[in-house]
This record gives C-alpha cells, structure tokens and sequence, in this order.
C-alpha cells in the first residue's frame, strides 16, 4: 500500500466535521489507507464514535465550535508543531433551507462562517503557526449548489458554497507557491443527516432521487474516495479544481 | 395558539387567495399559488411566528388547514 501513490501512509489529515456524515467517512477511509487523524467536530461523543472506527494509531479528535471566536485557536492547539499537517479536510458544513423572504442577518452569516469563513482563518492561522507542510494538500467539501446549480429554499447555501469556491480557488494561485494544493469536491445529494433535515419531506426525497441519472442519492464513502484522491501524491499536479461527483445530475 | 392567530400568520404566504378564504376546510394544497417553496415557507414561517416545529411529512399528511392546524399544535408542544 505505502508504494501506491494513492496511499496516505506517513500523512497526518485534519479533518473538520469529522463527528458525521461525509466529515466521518472521510477520516475512516483516509486512516484506512494509512493517514494518521485529527477528527474536528462539535459533538465530543459522536467524536468518539469516529475516532474509535478509525484504524491508525496517534489519532485524535479536538472539540471546537467554528461559530466561537476561539475556533482558530483550539484547533491549531490540537495540531503539533513537530507533526504539521499534511492535509485538511473541510467538512463542516450549514445547511438550513430557508426561502430568500425568510433569509435574516444571523442566518446569513452563520452559514457564510461556517462554510466559506472559518476554513480560510483557519488556514491563515495554521500557516501562521507553521502547521501546515509545504506540499500540503487542503481539500473543501464543497457542492454542485452555487457552482453548478441552485434550488428553492437554498439561496444561502448555494452563495457560501460559491464563496468556498472562490476561496479555494485564490488559496490555490496564492500557496502555490509553498507546493500547497487546494481543490473542492463537490457533491450531489449524499446520503447524511444534513441531506436528512434538509428535505422537506420523504416523498419529495424520492421524487428527487430519481432525477439523478444513476437513480440514487450518494454514500459519504464515495465522497470520501475523491478526497482521498485531492489529499494523496496521485494528484500532486492538480490544484485549483471542483470535482464534481454527483451522479450524473448537472449533466442533464 | 388559536386558528385564527394560525391564519393570520400564514395568509401572507398566499398571495392569490383572499384570508377570509382561508377556513379549516380549504384544501391547501389545491389552491393555484401552492408550490413545494410555499410548502418549505410554511415550515420556516410556522417555526419563526408560532414556535412549533412541524416537517414535510406532516404537510403531506394533511389535506386541509384545519387538519394541518392539529399538527401545528402538536409540534409546538
């Protein structure tokens, strides 16, 4: 496995959002292949459950809150200055669906902090502080909404997952220079409990998988492999890019 | 929560149909204007004016304002 440029082995990921979802998937399957884990999320115990389902031993998992101030801080603090990061896995994600009449000051700025804000601090800081490798690899969970496509009620998503994009993008022309890349992976509906809150209802869900091609909504895993993919020596020439895995969607 | 004080706060999300034509009876989700955005608006305005949380489910499962209004209550409960 270690001579497989797709391997992670010797690699030490941060990945936030890590307690669920596509946040946990990815810290599973990384470490399976060899990453060593720093799980980021919210919820101490659903941290736990992640970090006992990862395989590599001298994971860890940091609480923090990217809505509190001290975020940046904790984060970092989690991360060793004799050990800096090899890659970052932004995850964290807000979804509320909220129609554009319904869309107030706080709601706006929670989500636009949460997905597109917070990941840019926190790699300001972490550089900083001299945590993050040259050759680094920073992936964003990103999405096809905003980018590629828009729906009713997910106006503010769409506008902090184009932000996102944006960011990538001009983090990716700016640190090229320390060899540090910087990519999107941009999913279709997933399979996860944000996607779970935020439909409106089972049948709608139905209704909508069946608008994808291949007739189903994504699994976390199959996220997870085109961020391991972002995050391994495989893609040592590719920076600044979405990739889109959503099923076959936005083809139509 | 009276139905009335449920009327009045969700009226203005049907633009095309007058509120005194909102009554227990109306079906809903037969009026012209009535889309899956006014569905979701429903869920948010229901949430923001009168603290009850209710889903799609519970949209689909009530064909009249008056049967929607018991699930009102009960979300709020």
């Amino acid at each position: 496995m270690g001579d497989s440029p797709f391997s992670l082995a010797g690699k030490t990921i941060l990945i936030t959002g890590a307690s669920s979802g596509i946040g946990r998937a990815c810290a599973i399957e990384s470490a399976k292949l060899g990453a060593k884990i720093i799980a980021g999320g919210r919820d101490e115990e659903r941290l736990a459950e992640t970090l006992a389902a990862v395989p590599t031993e001298g994971s860890s998992a940091v609480s923090a809150d990217l809505l509190e101030p001290d975020f940046c801080k904790k984060i970092s603090a989690a991360v060793s200055a004799d050990e800096p990061l090899d890659g970052i896995v932004f995850s964290a994600g807000m979804n509320r669906l909220l129609p554009v009449g319904f869309i107030g000051e706080k709601e706006f700025a929670a989500a636009m902090r949460v997905n597109a804000e917070a990941p840019l601090m926190l790699v300001q800081t972490l550089l900083r502080e001299k945590k993050l490798k040259r050759g680094a690899s920073v992936v964003f969970i990103s999405s096809i909404s905003g980018g590629n496509v828009v729906s009713p009620g997910a106006a503010v998503y769409s506008a902090t997952k184009s932000a996102a994009d944006a960011l990538m993008k001009s983090l990716a022309l700016e640190l090229a220079s320390k060899q540090i890349r910087v990519n999107a992976v941009c999913p279709g509906a997933v399979e996860t409990k944000m996607n779970a809150l935020a439909a409106v209802s089972e049948a709608q869900k139905a209704e909508a998988e069946k608008r994808y091609p291949l007739k189903r909504f994504g699994k976390p895993e199959e996220i997870a492999y085109a961020v391991i993919y972002l995050l391994s020596d495989a893609a040592a020439w590719t920076t600044g890019t979405r990739l889109v895995i959503d099923g076959g969607f936005t083809l139509l | 929560m009276n139905f009335e004080n449920f009327i009045e706060k969700i009226a203005p999300l049907f633009e095309e149909t007058p509120p005194s034509a909102l009554t227990a009876q109306t079906h809903y989700k037969e009026l012209p204007e009535w889309t899956s955005l006014i569905a979701l608006s429903l869920i948010v305005q229901v949430f923001n004016e009168l603290g009850s949380t209710i889903t799609g489910d519970d949209i689909e499962a009530s064909a009249t304002l008056g049967e929607l209004f018991e699930r009102v209550k009960k979300g709020a409960e």
